[in-house]
């Protein structure tokens, strides 16, 4: 018995050994951003809570109404959700006259799908129906691959992948930036329908730029907010007066970056936007598969060398106790 | 003492007594249940929402139930790998539990799988997603699985006198074996993995990169608390005398697997700077405790080499490491789980009978079978008067 267990620490001395040479795997950085990413840049400041985009969005993604008062008349949806994949919150505060002042004041906030640089839903979607596309960025979603687990729902540090509850052949929802409009030169219906240009389409570096430009304005002077796709300039912009907008562009950096960039000037946790680090979950997530898992399984398999080894001593053992007991 | 004593034996005895009758029944209800749930959506019956998209059906019966079946691998790993003989007795019907808790948790995946026919992309070249936590879950488990029937199989061998492919099988079987403790290792440590990509939204009290280690110790102290746990009930239920100098020693060595838990476990919050977080009142701490007073007492109880010959001890004890092995994963996927505020959940009475239905089926598989196929050690006397 006893060479038995010294023969299983040698096994293991063995495994050690091998994961050794093998190297530990790399930490796994986060992912980073195709050139030409698409996004939006969503303004709290010049949304006027109209909810255009809303209607939009559920026209053009042939979403059903969902209701939240007794004469189910309008859609009046909550929150996001498996009928609702873009929605306008409001913030209040005391008597919420002033807008966008945390004290006694209102603010918008847009809640869609931030299409991440480094998402988590992709990284925990077991049956690749989460994908990031490698030109847009646009983090789609497949249903025939879909098996309905879950994960990319309790993943999400946005908690933005909704599941149909009410329905015997469930999908997953979420905002894919419309990218069934795509290849008819259109863009995301909610920037095309917003009045004030808050919703704006366009590729991730110029919105980045165009955000940037905007946290440098002094408050209260007059400027032009571009409206519809930053890209072809389709439509004409909007002049008004910059807004005290806070110093940060959520989504810079948040979670390894967002392709949904947004200002405010209320502060974002105030809206319902968490405060988040700037490694990506899925980063730290795959690290720990990759260090257990990766080098083609160097680990388990050595593992599985040290106890085939001490199994098969020991079982001949036990095999041949039951052929004397016979 | 013959050589013959030990060996497995069908207990024989009648199939339909009142206590497999009440079983079926709820097997029956938990049926009724599902096919509501198939026809109208997993909302039809059940209390998840998007705040708590996991509910009971995976933490409890997939999660937790797995984790009850740990007995086979604990025995397995303890017998096999570190060749101690003696506790041979216990492997058929440790194994025999840990198939069924197994098999119906992987089972019991499909009916929270909202797309279940798709299932099978898991497995498949070109949807199988190799980063995905998930993925390593699901594979390994179905893996096991498959082992598991295998490694059991010289039990229907043995019943249906197919005695060469016994013996073949057992030219084979350490390989089995291997396989049969290194996958249970790799999807019990998986199950905490999955918490990971969680991030912020685990509660620090239970959000650390030690999370494998943890939930691989807990599963295989909990293995070693289930054994202990099935044996008493199993000995009462069949009127069969106890191994009580076996379970004393097994009790030893999950202690000493609890210590080391709890060492990590408090290390790991104190480096983390994260212990703070139980004297925070709420839920949370007030969970967190409950879960530590729960890993301690099996310690408590069984401190005194006295206390471990008494069966009253041990069940108790391993009753109390089972519970807060469950504490455990329901803190970290639930209670110290947190997506945003508005959410609630607490599980509904027709999905909590949907859990019992699952557990009442494991019973009354496993009666059934030890009273058709040789699995219980033998005991000429007590098997007799039984008969």
């Amino acid at each position: 018995m006893s060479i038995s267990r010294r023969n299983f620490l040698k096994g293991a001395l063995a495994g050690g050994t091998l994961l050794a040479t093998g190297g530990p795997a790399e930490a796994r950085p986060n992912k980073t951003m195709p050139d030409e990413a698409l996004g939006l840049l969503y303004d709290s400041t010049t949304c006027i809570g109209c909810k255009a985009c809303v209607a939009a969005c559920k026209e053009v993604n042939d979403m059903p109404p969902e209701f939240s008062t007794e004469e189910q008349l309008w859609d009046t949806p909550l929150d996001i959700s498996g009928k609702t994949l873009n929605i306008i919150k409001v913030y209040k505060d005391g008597s919420s006259e002033i807008k966008d002042s945390e004290k006694d004041g209102h603010a918008f906030m847009k809640v869609s799908c931030l299409h991440c640089v480094d998402p988590s839903c992709v990284s925990a979607c077991p049956v690749s129906a989460m994908t990031k596309d490698p030109v847009t960025g646009i983090v789609g979603y497949d249903k025939d691959a879909c098996i309905g687990c879950r994960y990319c729902v309790a993943a999400c540090p946005f908690g933005v992948p909704r599941f149909q509850y009410d329905k015997a052949l469930p999908q997953i929802t979420k905002c894919q930036l419309c990218r069934h409009r795509l290849p008819e030169g259109k863009y995301a219906a909610c920037a095309e329908v917003c009045p004030t240009g808050a919703t704006l389409y366009g590729k991730v570096k110029d919105l980045h730029a165009e955000a940037k430009r905007r946290v440098a304005l002094k408050p209260g002077e007059e400027t032009k907010f571009p409206r519809g796709n930053l890209n072809t300039h389709d439509q004409s912009p909007h002049t008004a007066k910059a807004a005290k907008y806070l110093p940060q562009i959520y989504g810079e950096k948040e979670v390894g970056g967002t392709q949904m960039l947004k200002l405010s000037a209320v502060p974002f946790e105030k809206l319902g936007m968490p405060t988040l680090p700037e490694r990506s979950y899925a980063a730290t997530s795959e690290t720990m598969q990759h260090t257990l898992y990766g080098n083609a399984l160097v680990l388990p398999l050595a593992f599985l060398g040290a106890l085939t080894y001490v199994a098969k001593r020991n079982v001949k053992h036990d095999d041949d106790a039951d052929d004397d007991k016979k | 003492m013959s050589a013959s004593h030990n060996q497995p034996a069908p207990l024989g005895g009648p199939l339909w007594t009142p206590t497999t009758q009440v079983l079926a029944a709820l097997v029956a209800v938990a049926g009724v249940i599902l096919l509501v749930r198939f026809l109208f959506g997993i909302g039809a019956v059940t209390n998840v929402n998007d705040g708590y998209t996991w509910g009971i059906w995976v933490v409890y019966d997939v999660v937790i139930g797995s984790a009850f079946a740990c007995g086979g691998f604990s025995v397995a790993l303890l017998v096999y790998i570190f060749n101690k003989g003696e506790y041979h007795p216990m492997v058929r019907p440790a194994l025999l539990a840990s198939l069924f808790g197994y098999t119906l948790a992987g089972a019991g995946v499909i009916f929270d799988l909202g797309r279940y026919w798709n299932f099978w992309h898991i497995f498949w070249p070109g949807y199988a997603q190799p980063n995905s936590v998930m993925f390593e879950v699901a594979v390994c488990i179905s893996a096991y699985i498959l082992v598991m029937w295998i490694e059991f199989s010289p039990a229907f061998l043995e019943k249906l006198g197919m005695k060469d492919v016994k013996k073949k099988l057992n030219k084979a079987l350490f390989l089995i074996i291997a396989l049969g403790t290194l996958l249970p290792s790799m999807h019990q440590s998986s199950l905490g993995s999955l918490l990971v990509v969680f991030g912020y939204q685990v509660h620090p009290l239970w959000q650390t990169m030690l999370l494998p280690l943890l939930y691989l110790m807990t599963a295989l102290a909990i293995g070693f608390a289930v054994v202990i746990f099935e044996a008493c009930l199993s000995s009462s239920g069949f009127r069969r005398p106890l191994e009580m100098h076996l379970l004393g020693k097994l009790s030893k060595v999950m202690l000493g697997m609890l210590a080391a838990y709890l060492a990590i476990r408090f290390g790991d919050l104190l480096v983390r700077g994260a212990l703070g977080g139980m004297f925070v009142p709420g839920i949370e701490a007030l969970m967190f405790w409950i879960e530590t007073a729960l890993f301690v007492a099996p310690l408590v109880l069984l401190w005194n080499e006295k206390s471990r010959k008494q069966p009253a001890k041990l069940f108790v004890a391993a009753s109390c490491l089972m519970l807060a092995g469950f504490i455990l994963r329901i803190n970290s996927y639930l209670v110290g789980y947190e997506t945003g505020p508005g959410w609630h959940y607490f599980p509904s009475v027709s999905e909590i009978m949907v859990s019992v239905g699952m557990i009442a089926l494991e019973i009354l598989g496993y009666i059934v079978l030890v009273r058709y196929l040789p699995i219980l050690p033998g005991s000429g006397a007590a098997a007799a008067t039984n008969k």
